[in-house]
Order: structure tokens, then C-alpha cells, then sequence
């Protein structure tokens, strides 16, 4: 900052400080309005949602299956079961290898390979999904067919680094103290992480894993390749392809039919609710946990 | 240990291994080997199954303009121009949103204010993308053909941004939706930074007689200007990496033209549309072509991305 600006606070009433208090004001005004836009934007897409999908939610529209072609009426059953089937196998395989992945970063791993990997779960999570969707699509759909499995290995990438990174974040909070005090009695370090330091940040590996079911739950892309051709019915075997409700809403958004559109609407509803009802939760755990961990040092 | 020890008593050093440790060190350690084998295989599959297209068109599909299932020949330029203009676009609506956002945040907004904005900024980076589609389509794309495009056409037509007939798919509705993912991105790093600039420089601009904005704006944007170009290179490697929204509400057509109302497409939005129905071995070999080109950008953008904050850290730890 330049030293010939008047060295006076701007209490003073010269032309040159009201000008600049002003400019002040007015870039402190225009954050503001920034803040208000975001918070309007979200509040316009959920009520867009909220209004269009409302009228089409009954009971019927949860406990049918999708309508036949050129018929109306018809629910989201299918896409529902499809949905928790799919992201449930994804949170099995995802959640057991991100904690390890954090617990080898933040007690085993020396400080440049836990930054190396560190930087590879950044990288993951920068990879488009719908990459992840052309890899699994190669790797697992190209001569076996689509199926659920392959729907949930392909989410499971997309949770890995989000569940990794928040877990060690949370490990990494554990005050010093508690992993000292294992060891001073003697417990291995094994026996410290499993007792001491586990039970302490479990809180924070559920907020990380409601964030990344979240997230996983209204994703799309890699869906198309794995799981987009199915029976018009409950599937629940997990080798065949399912329903779900983020490519139920892709489908019928495109559809110029206008019975369509309210079942897209609805199922919008329905996600956005869930995965909106989701973060929030996770957030305001986040926060709690984080208060507790730091109450114990 | 115990030889120089002047005690009478030596003490048991434990030389057992402790199997415990070495057993949780190599499982909590194959995890890590997981992650290094998925990230090695993605590469390698996605660069295996666009092998042919590479072998067929090379470094020429970049340059060329068709795409074409019939006569099977493809090239990703419209695409590669199509995924610039829509994400570069979003970049400069957003970018100064997000960080006047961050700005906001960090200086401004009231403590009881502070965690609900920055939580409604957040819930802003939660919406799937395909609902953000949807609205997209069927709300924001025909709002933006009937009112917006028509009075930019009507005063700025003389750009040939704003020239051609107004409609609810093309690249203006693609940038809309990309601006809505990348605010929250760029808005949370950005917060991020500026509370990290000392309270001592910037109670040391204050003092000096600066208003808030002068101490912003000579002060802590100066400090944290590389996080910021970080930032900015995330919220550019999410816009290219978005398939869903974009597909949805950009009309997928072959387009080179500068008109921002006109339908066009992007790599990310034709791998989307494209993949399900694909008619020709080489035709899903492009795909995983232009899969390959995006691969490629957010692997330099996140890599660079990150080692410009990583060395921001370095030097703001050693300034405090």
C-alpha cells in the first residue's frame, strides 16, 4: 500500500477520503449482493424443483415401477431400489479402503509418500466421472454386459478420495495426547489406532461417508455406461442392471412428452431431497464432531 | 541399549516384532496400492480403448472438424471449441462472483451469518448435476430464449457473441449451468485463502489508514493471488469434466461459430450422449478418445493446481 495515501483515518471530510470510503462501500456492497446471488441461485433451483415436482408425488408414484411406453401414470419404485442397491455396494467397497487409506497417511506413511498420496486422491477427485464411466465401461461392461456391480465400482471411485480425505482430516485432529497415552501403556500402535484413535473420529468417518453417499447417489455419468439398460421392474440382483433415480431424470428430461417431465420433476424432488437433507447433516455433524475431538486435548 | 547402562538391571527391550503393527501397517497399506492401481488402470484402459481412433486420426483429430458415424471419420474440434467457449465463459461469470463470495465470508458477513452462507454456498455444490439439467432444459434455457437472448441480440448484436437466433439449447444455457457448479468451488478455496492472510498484515493496511477494500485489494489479494489462479484452474477442470448438465441443455450439435445462442456441443457433453448409442467400433473408440483429451486436462490442471498451493503453504508458513 502506498505510503503518500493520507496517513488520517477517513474520518476526515476531504473529497478524496469520502471517494474512497465510498468506493469502499460500494465494492463491500457488491460482495455482499455476490453472497445473495449464490444463496438466491440455490433457493431458485430448489423451489423450480419443489413446485413442478410436488403436485406429482403421491403414494403410488413410490411403490410402482416406471409406466410402459406411451403410458402415463407409473412411480419410481425400481429407481429407488436401484439407487440405494447400487450406492450401498459402492459405500461397501469404498468406505473400508478409504479409513485404511487414511490411517496408513496419518500413522504409517513418512511425511512425503502420505503428500504423495495425498496429492493422488486430489487428482482422483479431478477426474471427470463420466472418464470413470469410459474405464469401468472397458474394463468391466465390454463382453459382460451392464450390471449394478459395475454402477457401484464405478461410484466407489468417485467416493474413494472424498471419504479418504475427509477421514484423515478428522484422524488428524486426535490430539497427540490420546495416541501418547496408548503407547505409554503399552499398547501397540496397531492396538492405539483400533482403540484409541478409531473410536474417537468414528463420528467423522460417518459425516464423511453421509457426504460421499450423497454425492454418489446423484451421479449420472457413469451410469449411462454401466447400468442404463434394464428391466422395467424391481431388480434386486446386483449382477443385473437397475433402474435409478439420477438417470430416471435424465431420461425423462429429454422426453417431450408432459406427463414425462412431472415424473422427471418429481424424482428431481425426491434426489435433490436427499442429497440436499444429506450434506446438510454431514456438515452440521462435521462441525460437531470437530468441536468434541477438540474438547478432548 | 543397556551395555553403557550404569544401572544394575538391564531393561527387556522388546525384539519380538510386533505382528500387530506390521499386520495393520500392510493392510492399511494395500489400500494405498489400491488407489495407485486404479488410477494406473484408468489411464491405461481409457488410453487402450481409444487406441484405434489414435491410431486412425492421431494428433489431426484434434484439428478436425467432422464427426461423422457414416462415413467414420471423427475429429474433436468443434468439440474442443465448444467445451473452451462454454467453460471460459462460466470462468468469467463466476470466478469474480466466487471470490467476492470468499471475500464476503472471510471480512464481512456477521459471525452468526458466517457457517449458514458458507453452508447455502456449499448445498450450492450438491445439486446433481442431472437436476441441474433438468432445470436447465426445462426452465432456465427457454427463460433464456425468450427474454434474455432476444435483448442481447437486440442491443449487443453487433458482437458476434450475441448475433443468431435465440434458443433454449446452445452455449449460453451451458455456461449458466457450468457458472452454478463452478461459484461454490471457487467461492469455498477462495474463503479459504483469504483467512488465511495474517490478521497482523492486514490490521497493518488498516492501521496505515486503508479502507477494507484497499486492504483487500492491495493486501490480501496480492497474498493470496497464486491460490487464486489455483483456484481458478479447479473450477476450469470441473467446467470441461461436466458431461450431464451440459448434455442435457447444450443441444449436441457440431458447431464452430461464435454465436453464444446457437446449439453446440463439448467432449465431456457428446461422450455423454454419444457412448449408449455408439454405431461403430471406431466411433467408441473417438469416445474414449475425447475421454483420453479430458484425462489429460484435469491431470495437468489439478497436478498444477496443486503445486501452486502447495508452495503458497510453504511460503506463508515460513512468512508467519
Amino acid at each position: 500500500m502506498s505510503i503518500t495515501a493520507s496517513p488520517a483515518p477517513l474520518s476526515g471530510g476531504g473529497a478524496r477520503a469520502r471517494r474512497r470510503r465510498r468506493t469502499g462501500r460500494a465494492m463491500e456492497l457488491l460482495a455482499t449482493i455476490a453472497a445473495l446471488l449464490a444463496i438466491a441461485l440455490l433457493l431458485l433451483v430448489i423451489g423450480s424443483v419443489a413446485r413442478r415436482g410436488a403436485p406429482a408425488l403421491s403414494v403410488s408414484f413410490f411403490t410402482n415401477v416406471d409406466a410402459a411406453f406411451l403410458q402415463s401414470g407409473g412411480g419410481i419404485e425400481n429407481s429407488i431400489v436401484g439407487t440405494l442397491i447400487m450406492t450401498g455396494i459402492a459405500t461397501a467397497m469404498a468406505v473400508p479402503v478409504g479409513v485404511l487409506l487414511a490411517i496408513f497417511n496419518t500413522e504409517f506413511a513418512p511425511p512425503p509418500l502420505s503428500a504423495a498420496i495425498r496429492m493422488a486422491l486430489n487428482v482422483l477427485a479431478g477426474v471427470p466421472t463420466i472418464v470413470i464411466g469410459v474405464f469401468i465401461s472397458g474394463l468391466l461392461v465390454v463382453g459382460r454386459g451392464q450390471s449394478a456391480v459395475a454402477a457401484s465400482a464405478a461410484l466407489a471411485i468417485i467416493m474413494l478420495p472424498l471419504i479418504a480425505r475427509s477421514t484423515e482430516e478428522v484422524l488428524l485432529l486426535v490430539p497427540t495426547s490420546l495416541r501418547e497415552g496408548g503407547m505409554a501403556l503399552g499398547a501397540t500402535r496397531a492396538r492405539t489406532v483400533l482403540t484409541v484413535i478409531l473410536p474417537t473420529s468414528i463420528g467423522g468417518i460417518i459425516t464423511a461417508t453421509i457426504v460421499a453417499v450423497a454425492r454418489a447417489a446423484g451421479e449420472t455419468a457413469p451410469i449411462i455406461f454401466t447400468s442404463s439398460i434394464f428391466a422395467n421392474a424391481v431388480v434386486t440382483d446386483p449382477s443385473q442392471p437397475m433402474a435409478s433415480i439420477p438417470y430416471t431424470i435424465f431420461t425423462k428430461s429429454e422426453s417431450p412428452s408432459a406427463s414425462d417431465q412431472q415424473q422427471a420433476w418429481a424424482a428431481a424432488l425426491v434426489l435433490i431431497s436427499v442429497v440436499l437433507l444429506g450434506s446438510i447433516i454431514g456438515r452440521l455433524l462435521s462441525i460437531r464432531t470437530r468441536r468434541q475431538i477438540e474438547q478432548t486435548r | 541399549m543397556s551395555i553403557d547402562s550404569p544401572q544394575p538391571f538391564t531393561v527387556p527391550v522388546r525384539t519380538r516384532p510386533r505382528y500387530g503393527d506390521l499386520g495393520l501397517r500392510a493392510v492399511a497399506g494395500s489400500a494405498a496400492v489400491v488407489l495407485v492401481a486404479v488410477m494406473a488402470a484408468i489411464v491405461y484402459q481409457v488410453v487402450r480403448e481409444a487406441r484405434s481412433s489414435i491410431g486412425q486420426f492421431g494428433l489431426g483429430f484434434l484439428t478436425d472438424s467432422q464427426w461423422n458415424a457414416v462415413t467414420d471419420r471423427f475429429g474433436a474440434l468443434d468439440l474442443i471449441w465448444g467445451t473452451l467457449v462454454s467453460s471460459l465463459l462460466a470462468l468469467l461469470i463466476a470466478v469474480p462472483v466466487a471470490v467476492a463470495i470468499g471475500l464476503y465470508l472471510s471480512e464481512l458477513a456477521p459471525a452468526v451469518l458466517r457457517t449458514p452462507v458458507a453452508l447455502m454456498v456449499e448445498l450450492l455444490a450438491a445439486i446433481p448435476s442431472v437436476v441441474l439439467g433438468l432445470w436447465g432444459i426445462l426452465v432456465m434455457g427457454p427463460f433464456l430464449a425468450e427474454h434474455i437472448e432476444p435483448f442481447l441480440a437486440d442491443h449487443l448484436g453487433f458482437i458476434p457473441l450475441f448475433s443468431g437466433t435465440p434458443s433454449s439449447h446452445g452455449l449460453l444455457p451451458a455456461a449458466v449451468v457450468l457458472t452454478i457448479m463452478i461459484i461454490p468451488i471457487v467461492a469455498s478455496i477462495s474463503r479459504e485463502l483469504f483467512t488465511s492472510v495474517p490478521s497482523d498484515l492486514k490490521q497493518g493496511a488498516m492501521a496505515l489508514g486503508a479502507t477494507r477494500w484497499e486492504m483487500v485489494r492491495s493486501v490480501a489479494i496480492p497474498q493470496v493471488s497464486g491460490g487464486l489462479v489455483a483456484a481458478i484452474m479447479l473450477g476450469f477442470a470441473r467446467a470441461v469434466g461436466e458431461a450431464i448438465a451440459v448434455s442435457q441443455v447444450i443441444g449436441g450439435t457440431l458447431n464452430l461459430g461464435w454465436s453464444l445462442f446457437a446449439p453446440a456441443d463439448t467432449m465431456a457433453g457428446r461422450i455423454a450422449s454419444q457412448s449408449p448409442g455408439a454405431a461403430t467400433a471406431l466411433q467408441k473408440s473417438s469416445l474414449a478418445y475425447l475421454a483420453v483429451i479430458l484425462l489429460v486436462i484435469s491431470l495437468i490442471t489439478n497436478i498444477s493446481a496443486q503445486l501452486i498451493s502447495g508452495r503458497i503453504q510453504r511460503r506463508m508458513g515460513i512468512q508467519r
